[in-house]
């Protein structure tokens, strides 16, 4: 992707995500205080979050690849269920990373 | 009227949370950078977007490879949580005039709605949402900037450090939705499972990116949503 389109794609996102806060503050309630849409916007972020973990973590191109990366999220699985911080998190899960790299 | 204990322990709180959330900021900056931004558009996304997730979203897409409609999308649909966040906040804050509202929405997000939400009292929340608005604003802007300079230009096994990071700090990111605390945990597994999943099978067969939004979409789709 050029520079040119990155630029586009930040500021254009950028303002669509400020639009979406902006209009919480400036549109009547019950337009968005539905149960039904306040439970999908609630869910969305697991859904979102879920495919972009599988993707990142065992996807290359359109292919599934097996490396660093899945050990290092079940490193960083088990620390979270261990209640680590969120800085010790990231450190063990590259410290993972760059070991099976530079075992492999 | 508020007395001082309270007032500086609604401040203590906010500033607490800013300085926490400026550690996902070093994460953001390296993950930017990572997928292929240079550290100037790292530090755009988080002075003008600032609202975590999306922009996590965002580099997440163009990391995986995908295209510019699928990275956009991916943060509109994680950017719709502030919609309904605005609409709580809208009697707590009591905002007037275009202009004041048009500054007070740059700082709707999760930490900042959870900050006013959480205070005793009307003259609290808007503490506790301008002190956590400012402080969050400030470590995350500058920790996005340490991060993308940091991670840029480094060798071989950084690099492979760093691209391990990123779904880590995802997993970071989802992991508080599928604890106890939160409202039916054992949904929200399920609904992340089934994006993994949908996710996963999709990649061969669609343009990077898309299969990270066709599951958002499908989820939500087959999921049931009136109790």
């Amino acid at each position: 992707m050029s520079a040119g389109t990155l630029w586009a794609v930040v500021l254009v996102a950028s303002l669509g995500c400020y639009l979406l806060k902006l209009a919480g503050l400036s549109v009547p309630a019950r337009w968005v205080d539905h149960p039904t849409v306040r439970r999908v916007v609630d869910f969305v972020p697991a859904a979102l979050l879920g495919a972009l973990i599988a993707v990142q973590a065992v996807t290359s191109g359109a292919h599934l690849v097996v490396d660093g990366r899945l050990a290092a999220l079940a490193v960083a699985a088990l620390a979270l269920a261990l209640r680590a911080p969120f800085v010790v998190v990231l450190v063990l899960a590259g410290l993972t990373g760059a070991a099976v790299r530079w075992l492999s | 009227m508020t007395d001082d204990a309270t007032r500086a322990s609604t401040l203590r709180d906010a500033v607490g949370l800013g300085a926490a959330v400026g550690l996902y900021g070093v994460a953001f900056g390296a993950a930017a950078v990572t997928a292929g931004l240079d550290p100037w558009q790292a530090c755009a996304l988080s002075l003008l977007m600032f609202t975590g997730a999306s922009q996590f979203a965002l580099v997440g897409v163009l990391g995986a490879g995908g295209g510019a409609l699928a990275a956009v999308g991916s943060a509109l649909l994680l950017g719709t949580r502030n919609t309904v966040y605005g609409v709580r906040l809208v009697p707590l804050l009591q905002v007037r005039g275009g202009l004041r509202r048009a500054a007070t929405a740059h700082w709707v997000i999760d930490e900042t709605t959870a900050l006013a939400v959480a205070a005793p009292d009307r003259q609290l929340a808007k503490v506790g949402f301008t002190a956590g608005g400012a402080t969050i604003y400030l470590g995350w802007n500058v920790m996005t900037l340490v991060g993308a300079l940091g991670a840029d230009g480094l060798g071989g096994t950084a690099q492979a450090a760093l691209d391990a990071v990123v779904p880590a700090a995802f997993l970071a990111l989802l992991w508080p939705r599928l604890q106890k605390t939160w409202a039916e945990p054992a949904a929200q597994r399920r609904v992340a499972l089934a994006g993994a999943v949908v996710a996963l099978v999709l990649t061969p067969f669609v343009p990077a990116g898309v299969q990270v939004i066709a599951a958002v979409v499908a989820v939500v789709l087959a999921g049931r949503w009136r109790r």
